[in-house]
């Protein structure tokens, strides 16, 4: 059986990176006695993949991976039993039952995230930047210079952000991820500063990723849903 | 949530941040207001070295079970954090509370290697501590040492307020017990310290003074006043199955050196190598119950959730209940998708069997350890192995469908010659020959043989300790000999030669072998710059040659030297059981080629029955 994993990273831990995350998982796999199913082999590893990796730094509440089981209880008593394991800031939220094959995994899946980003003390730009955000989606194209290791393109960055709107003294943003077209909220950011006349300063930024949606839409028109709803409860 | 000590910004802007978050699963946190006694137990190396060792889980999880007691970790900042610390005067944390050391009542150091002596003096520094005991005021946390350096404690005398000889299970509980009685009674460090020095195994090293013959030897070495003992006896768990060992040790975040449950078996050595420092130190052997072991195996696999378990020992193969343990651990492991991992194992067919079943014979390779290239070096070290059983293993493995040879080997070893060394390259030679001996179509592809040395250095409490060691170049000279007759050898293709940096071998030596005197040049070597130096990319030999020159230290006289026999040692005062007319009997049987036999044969009469216990009260075979 298939099952998908939503859980949370806040606190200390957001310094934990991805790989060591799946390190981590695998550890709490065995501590909660999930009856996991591992490959063949001289050093058989779990059968699991993780749906977007998160940036060292970020915290989130809606994170998520997939992993095969040998058998199952039900969603609650996994939930339970991962719970009684978890470090400090780790919390398991669900855990699901999904359909077997490569077209359900949620690394395929993931289409768009939520974001809430907001300013550390002193960080934000000048006064008044609330007001701006909309005139700034109503640009009809957002050109940023993206850096990679072997040159430097421009690329319209509008088509990918979804949603963008002002929550208190954070933005809330849903933007594209995912293999196809993936956004990082900080860039949207520094496009938001650019435009209003400003750089941001080193570290202005605390991102929190709020969920992972799968787009069970059309490109065109898009449907997203969290991916655990594509899950379903094991009673 | 906890508080962190350092702020995101700095956080972000190092390299893996999670090594000074701590929250790691079984970390334990505790209410500082309801314990009594804060205790800092550091390892002075970087997080992912220092979680891998035992020793300090072990004393870990003892200090914790105090109901009185919060034990929490710290390592040393990498270079970057420290510029970062030092710059924006962060004072040193542990990592459980976040609150900076200089606030605990103990600060407890593990001294593993001497490599790491500079960054002893970078955890005081980075705390606020002052370096040198004798500076340090009420407000202070007492720096305590202890782990296998601590058999020569003298180049850091000045630097600990104590020293704690032996293995922590034994006297901790009196030492914290007789602190939180003086504490409560209001008496100050001194008066403490005092009354610490007369528990067994507690060395305190203000309260002992040297004097010196002209020639730079030592003439005395006595306690300042009366009451402080002469002697430190070695502190040794007897009941070893009985004490405490972790049921569920701190899992790391990130991944560190030693990623595993790690199940001690036994503790010493019965076969009394004489280069070998632990071998001497941790006698008499003592074999943990296997019962207990599967017990425990079981509960750490639980509580960490690792995937792979390795058994610790100084010589596995010597563990008398070893084929019980393994094959329960092969069917328990096997079911919960669990590496086994089986370092010093002798190479046999019982062995090779088990590593078969355990490990992918394709990429996995066999280890030996001949230490020494000819039949008679070997004799003169002790090191039981010879020429006959290493092809005979070898030769097994290869049949077996193993084509990786590892051989590990000592250079300038007491009395080597060029033959000796030459011998190295034919060893190689004959296994590798014994490799092609197998048909063609039955072996797969070529052999690969790594053959590599280290420098030698004599160490306290062996039968070397009065032995001279090599200059840096001699060193080289030797690698060099060993390089050049690899290279006329017929298989030379199939060998490869490794050898290690000689000048930190040589700084290795003047700090195991070195008195007092040697303190001010550590300081020195501190100040200028040095740190991390047992990682080669941040050695810096030149501030260490300063250091020496500025302190006015002839190195060769802890290194190349010979001692008389009569000569009074920096380490004398520390009885370990094994006496020191063992340790020159064994010396003068190098000198003849004469091989002991191993404590399981035939007692050699050390000195360590006294502890009444281990291998010296089994029944000999």
């Amino acid at each position: 059986m298939k099952v998908r994993v939503k859980f949370s990273k806040e606190g200390a831990v957001k310094f934990i990176g991805h790989l060591d995350v799946m390190r981590y998982f695998q550890k709490a796999i065995r501590r909660a006695g999930i009856d996991v199913a591992y490959s063949e082999g001289f050093s058989p590893h779990m059968i699991m993949s993780f749906a977007a990796p998160l940036g060292v730094g970020v915290t989130s509440t809606g994170e998520y991976f997939d992993m095969e089981l040998k058998s199952a209880v039900s969603s609650r008593q996994m939930e339970d039993a991962f719970n009684a394991q978890m470090a400090e800031g780790i919390r398991v939220l669900s855990v699901r039952e999904i359909p077997q094959g490569k077209a359900h995994a949620a690394m395929s899946l993931v289409a768009a995230a939520d974001y809430l980003v907001s300013f550390r003390e002193g960080k934000a730009p000048a006064a008044g930047w609330q007001d701006r955000v909309r005139q700034f989606l109503d640009q009809k194209e957002i050109v940023i210079l993206r850096k990679t290791k072997r040159s430097e393109k421009e690329t319209d960055i509008r088509p990918w952000i979804y949603q963008m709107e002002v929550r208190q003294d954070a933005i809330f943003l849903q933007l594209a991820a995912g293999s196809v077209h993936n956004l990082k909220p900080e860039l949207v950011l520094e496009a938001f500063a650019a435009f209003l006349g400003e750089e941001l300063a080193p570290f202005a930024l605390m991102v929190h990723r709020l969920e992972t949606y799968a787009n069970v839409g059309s490109e065109e028109e898009r449907r997203l849903v969290p991916l655990e709803d594509l899950g379903k409860e094991i009673k | 949530m906890r508080k962190l000590a350092l702020s995101d910004e700095i956080l972000l802007s190092i390299e893996t941040p999670a090594r000074y978050t701590g929250g790691e699963v079984n970390s334990v946190m505790k209410d500082p207001e309801k314990v009594d006694i804060r205790f800092a137990m550091c390892f002075p190396d970087v997080y992912e070295i220092g979680m891998s060792h035992l020793g300090i889980q072990i004393l870990y999880d003892m200090f914790n079970r105090r109901e009185d007691t919060w034990c929490e970790r710290v390592y040393s900042p990498w270079p970057d954090l420290d510029q970062v610390m030092r710059k924006e005067h962060i004072p040193l944390f542990a990592l459980e509370s976040q609150d900076p050391v200089k606030d605990f009542d103990f600060l407890g150091i593990t001294i593993q290697y001497e490599m790491c002596y500079t960054n002893i003096l970078q955890i005081l520094d980075l705390s606020g501590i002052p370096l040198h005991a004798a500076e340090r005021g009420e407000d202070d946390p007492l720096v305590i040492g202890g782990g296998p350096c601590t058999y020569n404690p003298e180049p850091l005398a000045p630097f600990f307020d104590l020293f704690y000889i032996g293995e922590g299970e034994t006297v901790y509980d009196q030492l914290l017990d007789t602190y939180k009685k003086y504490k409560r009674e209001g008496k100050n460090r001194k008066e403490f310290l005092k009354a610490a020095a007369k528990i067994p195994g507690i060395y305190v090293p203000s309260l002992y003074e040297a004097s010196y013959h002209e020639d730079g030897t030592i003439a005395s070495f006595a306690p300042v006043e009366e009451g402080i003992p002469e002697k430190i006896q070695k502190q040794i768990v007897m009941e070893i199955t009985d004490t405490c060992y972790p049921k569920a040790p701190v899992v790391p975040f990130v991944k560190v050196t030693q990623d595993r449950v790690v199940l001690e078996i036994q503790r010493g050595c019965i076969r009394g190598c004489r280069f070998c420092q632990a071998g001497m130190l941790y006698r008499p052997t003592r074999e943990r119950e296997v019962d207990f072991l599967k017990e425990r195996a079981v509960e750490m696999l639980d509580a960490t959730g690792h995937e792979e378990i390795s058994l610790s020992s100084l010589s596995s193969s010597d563990y008398s209940q070893l084929p019980e343990l393994v094959s329960f651990l092969m069917e328990e492991c096997g079911k919960r998708g669990v590496n086994i991992s089986l370092p010093s194992l002798r190479i046999d067919a019982f062995s090779l069997d088990v590593m078969k079943k355990v490990q992918d014979i394709r990429k996995s390779s066999l280890t030996f350890a001949p230490e020494a290239g000819s039949q008679r070096l070997r004799d003169v070290i002790n090191k039981g192995l010879t020429e006959e059983v290493i092809l005979e293993g070898a030769g097994k493995a290869f049949e077996g469908g193993w084509t990786k040879v590892k051989l590990y080997f000592m250079l300038g070893l007491p009395t080597e010659t060029e033959e000796d060394m030459k011998e190295i390259a034919h060893l190689a030679e004959k296994i590798a020959k014994r490799y092609y001996e197998i048909p063609k179509e039955q072996r797969h592809g070529k052999c690969q043989i790594t053959v590599s040395t280290s420098f030698f250095v004599p160490k306290p409490f062996t039968p070397f300790q009065w032995a001279p060691m090599c200059r840096e170049a001699e060193f080289l000279d030797r690698a060099k000999v060993v390089r050049e007759e690899i290279h006329a050898q017929l298989n030379q293709k199939s060998i490869k030669y490794n050898w290690h940096e000689a000048d930190v071998t040589v700084l290795e030596g003047i700090l195991a072998r070195g008195d007092r005197r040697v303190a001010p040049a550590i300081e020195a070597a501190y100040k200028k710059g040095a740190l991390f130096d047992s990682w080669s990319e941040y050695f810096h030999p030149e501030y260490w040659r300063e250091a020496f020159d500025q302190c006015g230290i002839d190195t060769d006289f802890y290194t190349v030297r010979e001692r008389r026999e009569e000569e009074i040692f920096p380490w004398d005062f520390i009885d370990i059981g094994v006496t020191k007319e063992f340790l020159l009997r064994e010396w003068k049987n190098a000198a003849k080629e004469k091989v002991t036999p191993n404590c399981r044969m035939r007692c050699s009469g050390c000195g360590a029955a006294r502890y009444e216990g281990g291998v010296c009260v089994e029944s000999k075979g």
